[in-house]
């Protein structure tokens, strides 16, 4: 798995790419609270396009992710799911408490009037 | 390994008898870098077993979530310790239909699971972790905890399809 971050304005991308499961998840725990609690980002994107499968424990490390920004008052936002996340969201009824979207032009355009 | 018989849910008569063919075994230690290659195991065998994408991902799922749950709780950590999965085909003959099935197995040689314990939480709780039982409840028809002697096992099935026995279509199932 390999995690690499790019700004666009005032957003924060975070592109994964290939599998996260519990030999890697902590890595995106990692690299999601560097930037919200450490870099204080406000408005951060994942980009999960290149994701091909993704675990409980990668899932855990989104909602920890979610929680820091919230409480931070920042943004989370995830966009690329393929059909397995979407179905692991889903399942573990934590779709609709992200904010998801298809892709990175509609993810970019709901944080339009900040970023 | 004694062969159980595994019981329709759908069934509260008699329960018709399933005959197991098998399938797959994997043996492999408890290093959570191996969870990929079960996966990238069980992918080809779901896709030879003729399930949907989206039946095949679930039993994958189930499985990864398994052994991941095997590697955290079974073995605290431990990265060499021993599991081995079985995967069968399940089918039988019932009113003139195909009734077909996969079963997996997994064994570990951790402590005795303590049943009471294994609950999902609430998913209305927001808050990481804990998803992994509720995934594998979500994902198969029938999942069973039982002490083996010394062995711990977790018995996985999935029902896939009913279809005619002389030569009718593929009529999917509902799982």
């Amino acid at each position: 798995m390999k995690i690499s971050t790019r700004q666009i304005k005032t957003a924060t991308i975070l592109d994964v790419s290939g599998n996260i499961d519990m030999s890697n998840s902590t890595e995106v725990r990692k690299a999601l609270l560097h930037e919200i609690r450490g870099q204080k980002a406000t408005r951060v994107v994942v980009n999960l396009s290149a994701v091909n499968y993704i675990d409980s424990s990668g899932v855990a490390s989104l909602v920890e992710g979610l929680k820091a920004s919230r409480d931070l008052g920042s943004r989370l936002v995830l966009f690329g799911l393929n059909d397995s996340a979407r179905e692991l969201l889903k399942i573990s009824r934590l779709l609709k408490l992200f904010e998801v979207y298809d892709d990175e032009t509609q993810a970019m355009a709901s944080l339009a009037p900040s970023v | 390994m004694t062969p159980v018989a595994a019981k329709h849910p759908r069934d509260s008569k008699k329960p018709l008898k399933w005959s197991r063919a098998f399938l797959l075994k994997l043996e492999l230690r408890s290093h959570p870098a191996l969870l990929c290659v079960i996966r990238g195991a069980l992918g080809p065998l779901m896709e030879m077993l003729e399930f949907s994408e989206e039946h095949g991902r679930e039993i994958i799922r189930a499985v990864d979530e398994a052994v991941a749950n095997i590697m955290r709780h079974s073995y605290h950590g431990c990265l060499d310790q021993p599991i081995e999965v079985y995967c069968n085909r399940l089918h039988r003959q019932s009113n003139g239909q195909t009734e077909q099935a996969i079963e997996i197995l997994l064994f570990d040689c951790g402590p005795a699971v303590d049943t009471t314990k294994l609950c999902a939480r609430p998913l209305d709780e927001v808050r990481p972790g804990g998803l992994g039982l509720h995934i594998i409840r979500g994902s198969m028809d029938t999942v069973e905890y039982k002490r083996a002697g010394r062995l711990n096992r977790l018995r996985l099935v999935k029902y896939v399809r009913r279809c005619k026995s002389e030569g009718g279509s593929n009529e999917e199932k509902p799982s």
